[in-house]
């Protein structure tokens, strides 16, 4: 079946896709977008997360026809292309949250939209909006860290306006 | 495969009578961990999503109708007030990610014994609005689990939705498991006190081939509160009451050994659940007790 649907504010047309597939597999294998990944395709672990009409999903758990004409905004649509990384991703950089990198666009989706419902979160916050998203390697502090910073960051350029 | 799209709860519930063999698809939550693995390959899914109504609830004077794809993280949010059980039991549900598609209906349709809603819907006496081209039935909550992974809908019947009573008095839902997120229950409970009608009910979770009420534990408490004239003193029901209470819980129960944990491990904590939550329920009642009576 054929698959149109906005992915990072841009039309996206996929042919050929078979009606069992995720959203996961239609981004990573059809559409050329290979940065949400696919570590578990069980929702255990948060690395496909993506924005579903705004709403923060397990890609590997919606089925491709059902993105159909919907919007989906990946790790890919974080940055902008004329100033560089996003400050959440930045943030995760200067941190030291990022080591192997496999959950960091899970984790990065998540984060992006807890700060924007919650700019300010308190750590209780920060774990519950991260418990869908898993890392073997970092053993989160730094990922804390990482989104406290963030939240520092844009409180600060906030007070500058 | 077939992948159907239905615009409307109309052409859903045609598509269902044409392919009863058709699987709805609503968050995908369960489905799509089936499909990956290929532990499943229906002949087609339907795809419920397009179905605004499906995930919108309605409060009415004495009942809440919740939409069946009303995500987890709606119910949490929105109707804290009117289902505290439920949305006590939506907020143990796996991952924001997970909440944010899953709901009540999918639940349902899977009928596991291990699903957070049941115990809820359990206790606080739920219906089920199944529909079908042949009309509505509700289907009471306690006649829907047939076995494990088995429910009383039709081939051709979708759920519309399901009616819960406005909790009329605390309610609370509590699962074991080895942390907070993520997590399948190794046992659970939900309690709900009913003072209107005098009486309590019960749901119990993953402790046995389908969600089940622990009756004789609820007859047990209804009569004890009754007799000691506790819902009109708010005096909290006698240690020993507490106790007896737990012991039917758990013997209530029909577990078994499995990863998660052993038959006797899970009675024992179901017992400790349930002291434990008629424990926060009455302290919950006495408070509201004790706040002026009428405005
Ligand atoms: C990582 C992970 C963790 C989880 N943790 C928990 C947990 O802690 N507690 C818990 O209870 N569950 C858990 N689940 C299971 C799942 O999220 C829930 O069962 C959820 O309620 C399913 O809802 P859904 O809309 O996603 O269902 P779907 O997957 O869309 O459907 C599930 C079943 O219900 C049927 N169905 C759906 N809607 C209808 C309808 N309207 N009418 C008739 N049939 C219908 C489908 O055909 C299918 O058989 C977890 C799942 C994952 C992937
Ligand atoms: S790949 Fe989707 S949650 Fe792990
Ligand atoms: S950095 Fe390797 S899994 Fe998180």
């Amino acid at each position: 079946m054929r698959v149109t649907l906005t992915v990072n504010g841009r039309r996206h047309q996929a042919d050929d896709v078979w009606e069992g597939e995720s959203l996961l597999y239609v981004l990573r294998e059809r559409l050329g977008l290979p940065g949400s990944k696919n570590a578990c395709e069980q929702g255990e672990c948060g690395s496909c997360t993506v924005r579903l009409d705004d709403v923060p999903v397990c890609s590997c758990l919606v089925a491709a026809g059902q993105a159909q004409d919907r919007d989906v905004v990946t790790v890919e649509g974080l940055a902008d292309p004329g100033t560089g990384l996003a400050p959440v991703q930045q943030a995760f950089l200067d941190a030291g949250a990022v080591q192997c990198g496999f959950c960091t666009p899970g984790l990065l989706v998540a984060t992006d939209d807890l700060l924007r419902h919650c700019p300010q979160p308190t750590d209780a916050d920060i774990r519950e909006a991260l418990s869908g998203n898993l890392c073997r390697c970092t053993g989160y502090e730094k990922i804390l860290d990482a989104v406290r910073l963030a939240a520092a960051r844009s409180g600060e350029t906030a007070g500058e306006r | 495969m077939d992948f159907l799209r239905p615009a409307s709860w109309q052409e859903a519930l045609a598509a269902k009578a044409e392919y009863p063999t058709a699987v709805p698809i609503a968050g995908g939550t369960d489905l799509m961990v089936e499909i990956n693995f290929d532990h499943r390959r229906p002949d087609a899914l339907l795809d419920l999503n397009r179905i605004t109504e499906l995930r919108e609830w309605e409060t009415g004077r004495q009942t809440v109708r919740l939409g069946a794809s009303v995500p987890y993280s709606r119910i949490m949010e929105h109707l804290r007030a009117e289902l505290p059980g439920l949305a006590q039991a939506a907020h143990t549900v796996a991952s924001p990610q997970i909440r944010n598609r899953g709901g009540v209906g999918g639940n349902l349709g899977t009928a596991s014994p291990a699903g957070d809603a049941h115990p809820a819907l359990l206790a606080s006496g739920a219906r089920i609005e199944a529909v079908s081209v042949r009309g509505t039935r509700m289907i009471d909550v306690d006649d829907f689990y047939l076995g494990v992974k088995r429910n009383a809908l039709a081939p051709d019947e979708l759920i519309r939705a399901v009616h819960l009573p406005k909790a009329t008095g605390p309610q609370a839902f509590a699962k074991v498991g080895t942390r907070n997120a993520m997590v399948i229950a190794v046992c659970a409970f939900g309690l709900a006190l009913h003072p209107d009608r005098r009486t309590v009910r019960t749901g119990i979770g993953s402790a046995a081939p389908t969600p089940v009420r622990a009756r004789v534990a609820e007859d047990f408490l209804t009569a004890a509160l009754a007799d000691g004239g506790h819902w009109d003193s708010g005096r909290p029901p006698a240690p020993s009451v507490a106790a007896e209470f737990a012991r039917l819980v758990a013997g209530a129960a029909n577990p078994i050994d499995d990863v998660r944990g052993t038959a006797a491990y899970r009675r024992h904590a179901l017992g400790v659940l349930a002291r434990r939550t008629l424990g926060w329920t009455w302290q919950a009642y006495r408070e509201q007790d004790r706040s002026p009576a009428c405005a």
